[in-house]
């Protein structure tokens, strides 16, 4: 049984709250969900939209038709109305829409008064139309109820009362006045977990991971990354620190780290280009830099809200140099916070930059997860530990044949340490000698690229076998990718995601391909240059026959991936 | 403690007779005096000739990038609120390419010292105008001579409300040395900038001209650097008679103190491997 719920209205009307609200109460009730969320750049106005997929097996990604539209204002049913549905229902307050009786297709609801009835503002409208889809999805109203007293809980007492009766208000009349059954959902146990997004995930993965201090500069769609940390720094003895800049959040994070905290900074796309010095910087000095590239679709300002995958090729060479770097493509909320958790490991071990490339989708969207075993996960420092140790003459830029040199923290060892931007000799003064300089290089680069290819996040694939059809993608895809390749009827179509694009898994990827010597092999990407196909050309020798390309700032969703599939391939 | 402790072995690549030679004088004067360790002294510089004096001395040292010494010094004393942080910078570093740290380092007032070697022309770059290069001065680009007004550093940071505001002279160490170590003993962010004459490329403001006109605001002994708007007229005046000392001072609260920094353990000394999240995992249920 699948259902997908709508909500739509105007940006300041509380859709994101209800829809934060629902999914919880639809966990809790048993039952997968994905909610994505299409919003404008802009505080009041304009059309918004949560869309919760709701499901007895896991669901990984949006679908189109919707069965149950909230819509708050009129517009929403003029935008929204073709996605319903032939047996699906919209719900409108009457005060504010055209449709004035209840139909099979229609329930008016009259949410601004009830909202009023219960506590003299418009204010409670969200509370009421959480009652509404509790009443229509035949859930748990007490259940519902706790889950608003956990999310309004700090907003005192009476408040919360207020919302609780406004919900009421709303449910109550559901059931009094609309009689179909066709959206019983009930209590199930088809699902577990926790519901986050993708940003939730990767502070989540941050935390864990032991970072310090995390700085940043707001933008969109980063900014819920640092409020997340933020909401938990006190509890963990963690500094969040809004920066001047971008340019100030990558040096804070470098000087941070240099001197022996674990720490991070993330951004998007704009504010990228401008840590790119940063980035060079970190790679120079040889410290552990965490930076989370959280895509939305450029040039420049671009569409602040929404989501493209089209900074692959600025993360893969961004920062003047040649130098080792890792780039992660995280598939979903799991991968985010394990590759987080990653990402300092490696950072730290490699003392290198490390960049986890997201996206809006990946983000904002919802979904209920069950993180991976945290005990799995390694948290070991890779510095010389003993505090006053004595390690003199100690020589930061050591050249020791393996590629590394053991990383001091000031303080933490008798002798001083020194880091430097010039090329600089192995003690760490300004240099400019030919054959330190190649030697140097060699460590930041080759040596480390080698070390790396060991440390690998292999790709994750279908069963390639007989495939006829291999899509190839990486980031927030992975999802959309899966289910589509599951529900091409009549055609044998698999996928490979590349939870790490950088160093390139090149054998791992020519392997997978072994498997499915006949197969065309068509990449899948949210961009419209199709970044991956060329890398995966560059790195492996293998040609796409295709690039199935999305670029207008909207994600893919399973049903026109499943179109496109066939319109395109089924005839070969 | 000695100065000698505070040396290294690192060849000094500055112009013979550069005003730089006496700030690193006095820097490692004031560390005597102030009785550091250098595995405690973290010393943080951008890019210009100011830069470069970190490698001259035995201290902890991060030299990163142009104009941007303040965020790293700002990173590494939130990370190690037990280190000594002081950043050595130029006029062009400090006030041109990192102007914009310099206004918001002020405004979060961490615990630092930030002494600007202020020689008003770029040096490494060879002699172009800085952000406080005097109007009319010519250049190899500025040919007509400099048409931008120039920053007024000590101004801006009284307006901005900054606690430690000095001024000091390369041809005067021992009194410079004495600035230095009142920065460093202010809580807070503390601006020394340092007249340094450019024996190469600034022609007008050299060593002569300064000594005719420098005095020691302490000769004053009205003088109290607690009201601000004599010590705006102080950090203005500018003509035959340039004070140096101690032109501001006020008590603030510093970030560490504001953000808690100060009540923990340095974070960096914080264990990470015991730290569970599932108390926080649970709220997302």
């Amino acid at each position: 049984m699948e259902i997908t719920v709508r909500i739509a209205g105007e940006a300041g009307q509380g859709i994101q709250s209800i829809g934060r609200i629902i999914c919880r109460a639809i966990k809790r009730h048993g039952w997968n969900l994905f909610a994505d969320q299409d919003y404008m750049s802009r505080i009041r106005g304009g059309n918004n939209s949560f869309r919760i997929r709701i499901s007895d097996t896991p669901c990984l990604a949006p679908r189109e038709k919707t069965d149950i539209l909230i819509a708050l204002n009129r517009e929403s049913v003029a935008i929204h109305e073709g996605t319903v549905r032939k047996k699906g229902l919209i719900v409108a307050d009457e005060a504010t829409d055209d449709v004035t009786a209840t139909t099979l297709r229609y329930f008016n609801v009259p949410i601004g008064a009830l909202a009023k009835a219960s506590g003299g503002k418009s204010l409670y409208e969200n509370s009421v139309v959480c009652g509404v889809i509790t009443g229509l999805l035949h859930l748990d109203p007490d259940a519902v109820v706790n889950v608003l007293k956990d999310m309004f809980g700090k907003k005192g007492e009476e408040t919360g009362d207020k919302n609780i009766t406004a919900f009421r208000e709303g449910n109550r009349y559901t059931r009094d006045n609309y009689f179909s059954d066709a959206f019983h959902l009930g209590r199930r146990q088809y699902g577990d977990g926790i519901v986050i997004n993708g940003n939730e995930a990767v502070a989540l993965g941050a935390v864990h991971a032991g970072c310090k201090f995390y700085s940043a500069y707001p933008m969109s769609p980063s900014t819920g990354i640092m409020a997340s940390i933020a909401r938990f720094a006190k509890r963990f003895g963690i500094v969040v620190e809004q920066a001047e800049d971008e340019i100030a959040a990558i040096n804070m994070v470098i000087g941070a780290s240099y001197a022996g905290v674990r720490a991070m900074t993330g951004t998007s796309g704009g504010g990228f280009a401008l840590m790119g010095e940063g980035v060079s910087l970190a790679a120079m000095t040889e410290t552990p830099l965490v930076v989370v590239d959280v895509q939305r679709p450029a040039p420049a300002t671009g569409f602040p809200t929404r989501t493209e995958q089209a900074d692959l090729d600025l993360l893969i060479h961004a920062g003047h140099g040649e130098f080792a770097r890792v780039i992660y493509a995280p598939g979903t909320a799991e991968e985010a916070f394990s590759l987080t958790v990653k990402a300092f490991d490696i950072a730290e071990k490699y003392q290198i930059p490390v960049f986890i490339m997201s996206d809006q989708h990946l983000a904002d969207s919802y979904r209920n997860v069950t993180l991976p075993d945290v005990g799995a996960l390694s948290r070991q420092r890779h510095v010389i530990p003993t505090n006053g140790q004595s390690v003199h003459p100690y020589k930061r830029y050591a050249l020791t044949g393996s590629g590394i040199s053991p990383r001091a923290v000031p303080s933490w060892i008798d002798d001083v340490i020194y880091a430097d931007s010039d090329e600089h000799t192995e003690e760490g003064h300004i240099t400019e000698d030919a054959r330190i300089r190649t030697l140097m290089v060699q460590k930041r680069f080759t040596m480390r690229m080698n070390l790396l290819s060991k440390e690998m996040t292999p790709p994750s694939a279908s069963s390639l076998s007989r495939t006829e059809i291999v899509l190839v993608g990486f980031g927030s895809t992975c999802g959309v990718m899966q289910e589509a390749c599951g529900s091409v009827s009549g055609m044998n179509v698999g996928y490979i995601h590349l939870p790490q694009v950088w160093p390139f898994p090149a054998e791992e990827v020519r392997t997978l391909l072994e498997d499915a010597p006949e197969a065309k092999i068509v990449s899948f990407e949210n961009n419209a240059a199709g970044q991956l196909a060329r890398l995966l050309r560059r790195e492996t020798g293998i040609a796409c026959c295709d690039s199935i390309l999305k670029y207008d700032g909207r994600p893919f969703t399973v049903d026109e991936v499943v179109a496109t599939v066939k319109e395109r391939y089924s005839s070969l | 403690m000695n100065e000698h402790d505070f040396e290294s072995g690192d060849e000094i690549a500055w112009c013979p007779g550069c005003g730089d030679f006496g700030i690193l004088s006095a820097l490692k004067d004031a560390l005597v005096q102030l009785g550091r360790t250098p595995r405690n002294v973290l010393l943080v510089s951008g890019i210009g000739q100011a830069a470069k004096l970190p490698h001259y001395m035995n201290c902890n040292c991060f030299n990163g990038l142009h104009g941007r010494a303040l965020p790293v010094a700002t990173g590494a004393k939130i990370a190690n609120k037990d280190l000594t942080v002081i950043v050595t910078t130029g006029d062009g570093d400090c006030y041109g390419e990192g102007g914009n740290h310099f206004i918001h380092a002020i405004r979060r007032n961490c615990d630092i010292t930030v002494v600007v070697h202020d020689n008003q022309i770029y040096g490494l770059t060879k002699g172009q105008a800085s952000p406080t290069t005097e109007p009319g001065y010519v250049t190899k680009v500025q040919l007509s001579g400099t048409v931008l007004e120039p920053l007024h550093p000590l101004e801006t940071a009284i307006a901005l409300g900054c606690g430690f505001v000095a001024r000091g002279f390369s041809g005067d160490m021992h009194h410079l040395a004495g600035l230095m170590a009142a920065g460093v003993r202010h809580k807070g962010f503390a601006l020394i900038d340092v007249l340094q004459p450019c024996v190469s490329f600034n022609h007008k403001n050299t060593f002569a001209w300064y000594r005719e006109r420098v005095y020691r605001i302490e000769e004053d002994t009205e003088y109290d650097p607690a009201d601000k708007t004599y010590a705006y007229r102080m950090a203005a005046e500018w003509s035959d008679k340039i004070p140096v000392g101690i032109i501001y001072r006020a008590a603030r609260p510093t970030y560490e103190e504001k953000t808690g920094i100060d009540g923990m353990p340095p974070l960096n000394q914080h264990e990470i491997d015991t730290i569970d999240i599932e108390t926080i995992v649970t709220e997302y249920a």
